[in-house]
């Protein structure tokens, strides 16, 4: 299984570096080449603070094959504080009885396995903060 | 730019076709609507189709459906955007005769998704979201509509009644409606009550997973009437509208931003208001997204869709008839072909054929196809000839 | 030179299970095993937590609490683990990687039963001292199975400290060190087995007792100190009733210890369990303070350290979660099926 996929979003996936646009200032989670606000093409690196809170949130029950083990598990979309937004799990929630505007924080955890013996996906997933 | 008519549509049975292939659906969809249309040649044709390669290990459609339709060596070209692969078909077509390249266009959209286990078409579907942020994360389709449903849930306060009104309203209609995949009459309670999918959204929320393909054939208005053994509708607008492909980056979870603005671009080429359009099928891929949809057409304030749906101002009869067809909900919903069976609907209505499901002096009628969480919109505003 | 501590943090699974609910399923006593192991529950990893990500964590509340110090200065990352999630492929390059402190920096993955990590922490130390790295990241962690049925199921648990370590800016200094290493089979686990295998009561008197008693004698005869100059003492702990008894063994009271002593609800965190401890002490002492430290690993040998606690201590306490914070809040209890899920004791279907 090629892995190069998933090993060159690493410095979003585990240490959730986004590009700042130097013309306007938006953030972008992840980077892209060019800011959606002002047309700027040019971008530093920073890392995102890992706290954020709930826009939305749901609980997967009928899981996509690599997560079948893990369901039922919810997921959310999440405002980072510094403006960019996320589709991740929240986990450690118990019962997941989540509320829109919940705070949560970003831990690092497994995603998925690409097969048992497989190379494991790390990643991001929320936690109630 | 010529004005652009239908002439000819052709649909196949929606459902678990186990027995039809990928390109025989197609051939029998598209040899339908050249005898509806009663023409005797086609210049050009376009095949609309979300992933033939994940469901049956098949690309190169435009090629391998001119072969087999017998059409060869007409150009052919495959057109995908998700979902609304069928709807941006139908636009390419449009444009070519409407720019005078072609006079004859067939247009098709097919899906084969039943040659594939539960796990591998949740997979396929999948890939109309952000796969690496999105998908990636665990994400489902039903998951991303649930979570648009909650926004709007919240900022709105529609109901979970409400959703399920959507599905109600739309069995109801596919009982009448000889090509639907699950023409059964449900009620809010089988909603309610059936298993739950992504909170909120029970599996009755969701549309299901459907063999079919649909065709239809394009000639320049001005020849239409002269040359449609079956009558002939005009295109009064085809128009198209992106949004980012992530749910997450919108400016508003519970807005088709998308739909709405290739609507009001529809509207305007077509001269036309919200209120002059009488029957409309929308992309309810989920229950949630017709009332979604219905707010970004201009048929009903935001937030106002919810409790339109259970007033009945969308069933046959109230104010604007929504998805007489039965919709996606029951019609079935073969991704590729969805776009062009809408128009289907919309083309028998005007022309008065729609039998027990009939919008009574049906004039005008609209169609919206989504792809994604509503990253692509296109919008068709049709008339009768 | 002072070498020492400049940043700690811990992490730990927020699920647990209680003894009565293992003892229940496989017809055990669960009063006596809480007796007899001074045992209550332990913690169980979530599916998406491993070796791993519990050392992510743990470093990233290091890094919170050694202000100043830039990941790109970390000249080494060493984890010591016995249930590292490649057999190969080191779980410190993903750990560097997710702290940004690569690619100057030399890592490797220890194995030593429970003492991997504080084996972990003596080299850092001596790469330090020997001035071949201006600060290095010492991890303890474990995610440790026990066979179902087991004896060792009562306590297998996970968790993970993380410790960063220099020679500025210490919250505590290292100021001694002693080890004590033999060849005894008292546990193991050979490749490709699930579960490890135990000698029964010879992992007792001629295993821990020995060793931990050996190092612990010998670094405070070395040393010229004795148990009273302690304020607070941590053993390896793999049930709650072996490191106080080889404390008192050895002349320490019930007080030193019970700071650090996590068993009784955490488990038998393995190569992070004398680490943690430590970190639940750093949480709460004071400049000054003396703390005792012996790990413990099967095969076997100790790794015996003692600390003093600096001034800079009451500036980082409260930079990142407390030790005692993750075992005591936000807890969740699973039911002997969900544990079992989550530890992958259920055979599936291909």
């Amino acid at each position: 299984m090629p892995t190069a996929r998933t090993w060159r979003e690493y410095p979003q996936r585990y240490r959730y570096e986004a590009a700042v646009c130097k013309k306007c200032n938006k953030w972008h989670f992840p980077p892209r080449p060019v800011c959606d606000a002002c047309k700027g093409e040019e971008f530093e690196t920073k890392a995102m603070r890992r706290t954020g809170k709930i826009l939305s949130h749901t609980v997967i029950r009928v899981p996509p094959a690599p997560f079948k083990d893990q369901a039922p598990y919810a997921m959310a979309v999440i405002e980072m504080d510094d403006g960019p937004r996320i589709t991740t799990q929240v986990v450690d929630c118990g019962d997941g009885s989540l509320k829109i505007g919940q705070k949560v924080k970003l831990e690092f955890r497994r995603i998925y396995d690409d097969s048992e013996a497989g190379s494991i996906n790390y990643g991001y997933k929320a936690v109630p903060a | 730019m010529r004005e652009v008519a239908i002439i000819g549509v052709g649909l196949t049975k929606f459902g678990e076709l186990w027995e039809q292939s990928l390109r025989n659906l197609y051939v029998e969809a598209a040899l339908k609507a050249i005898k509806d249309a009663g023409v005797d040649h086609i210049d050009s044709m376009y095949v609309g189709c979300m992933s033939s390669g994940l469901f049956t290990g098949q690309e190169h459609l435009g090629a391998l459906m001119a072969d087999y339709l017998g059409q060869a060596p007409v150009p052919a070209t495959r057109v995908e955007s998700a979902c609304a692969s069928g709807g941006a078909a139908l636009r390419m077509g449009y444009m070519e005769v409407a720019s005078g390249q072609s006079d004859v266009v067939l247009v098709g959209g097919v899906e084969k998704m039943t040659d594939v286990g539960g796990d591998e078409a949740t997979y396929a579907l999948a890939t109309a979201s952000d796969q690496e942020w999105e998908a990636f994360n665990g994400v489902t389709f039903p998951g991303l509509y649930a979570m648009m449903a909650v926004a709007h849930m919240e900022r709105y306060k529609t109901t979970v009644k409400q959703l399920a009104a959507v599905a109600v309203k739309n069995h109801l209609n596919g009982t009448k409606n000889p090509t639907a995949q699950f023409p059964a009459k449900i009620s809010v309670d089988d909603v309610l009550n059936s298993v739950m999918v992504a909170d909120p959204l029970h599996i009755l929320d969701c549309s299901p997973i459907t063999d079919g393909a649909a065709a239809v054939i394009l000639c320049p208005a001005d020849k239409a009437k002269k040359v449609a053994k079956h009558g002939a509708v005009k295109i009064l607008a085809s128009a198209a509208a992106t949004d980012t492909i992530a749910l997450h980056s919108r400016k508003d979870l519970a807005a088709l931003d998308a739909v709405a603005k290739a609507a009001s671009v529809a509207f305007s080429l077509a001269n036309k208001k919200p209120s002059d359009i009488q029957l409309c099928e929308v992309h309810d891929c989920f229950t949630i997204a017709e009332i979604m949809s219905t707010e970004a057409l201009g048929f009903f304030e935001k937030g106002k869709g919810g409790p339109a749906v259970e007033a009945g101002e969308t069933a046959i009869g109230g104010k604007i008839a929504v998805n007489t067809s039965g919709g996606l909900k029951s019609k079935g919903h073969p991704v590729g072909a969805t776009g062009v069976a809408q128009a289907i609907e919309i083309v028998e209505q005007l022309r008065g054929q729609a039998g027990a499901r009939q919008v009574a002096k049906a004039k005008i009628g609209m169609t919206s196809n989504m792809g994604g969480t509503g990253a692509s919109a296109v919008v068709h505003i049709l008339e009768a000839l | 030179m002072s070498v020492g501590i400049v940043g700690y943090g811990a992490n730990l699974p927020r699920h647990r299970i209680k003894v009565e609910e293992i003892a229940k399923v496989w017809g055990a006593d669960a009063p006596s095993y809480k007796k007899g192991l001074e045992l209550r529950e332990k913690s169980v990893p979530a599916p998406d937590q491993d070796v791993i990500t519990l050392s992510v964590e743990a470093a990233r509340n290091a890094l919170l609490r050694a202000k100043g110090v830039n990941p790109q200065d970390l000249g080494a990352i060493y984890i010591g683990s016995e249930s590292h999630p490649y057999a190969v492929k080191p779980s410190g390059t993903v750990v560097g990687e997710a702290i940004g402190a690569f690619p100057s920096c030399h890592v490797a993955d220890f194995e030593f039963a429970c003492k991997a990590g504080s084996e972990a922490m003596f080299v850092v130390y001596g790469l330090v001292k020997a001035g071949l790295v201006k600060y290095g990241l010492a991890i303890g962690a474990d995610t440790s199975q026990g066979a179902p049925g087991d004896a060792l199921e009562y306590s297998a648990a996970a968790g993970a400290a993380a410790y960063i370590i220099g020679s500025q800016d210490l919250v505590a200094t290292i100021d001694d060190t002693y080890s004590f290493t033999t060849d005894t089979p008292d546990f193991w686990r050979r490749e490709y087995q699930h579960y490890p295998q135990h000698a029964g009561r010879f992992t007792g008197e001629p295993a821990y007792f020995r060793t931990v008693l050996g190092a612990s004698e010998a670094l405070l005869k070395k040393s010229g100190m004795k148990p009273k100059d302690f304020q607070y003492a941590v053993f390896h702990q793999p049930n709650g009733k072996f490191p106080m008894r080889a404390g008192k063994m050895l002349g320490f009271s019930r007080e030193q210890i019970e700071t650090g002593w996590l068993v009784p609800t955490l488990g038998n965190t393995y190569s992070g369990a004398s680490p943690l401890g430590l970190t639940a002490i750093l949480d709460v002492a004071k400049p000054g303070d003396k703390i005792f430290m012996c790990s413990y690993g099967s095969g076997a040998g100790s790794d015996a350290f003692i600390y003093t606690v600096t001034d800079r201590i009451r500036e980082v306490q409260g930079l990142a979660a407390k030790t005692r914070d993750m075992l005591d809040k936000n807890v969740i209890y699973l039911q002997y099926g969900e544990y079992a899920k989550f530890r992958r004791k259920i055979l599936k279907a291909e």
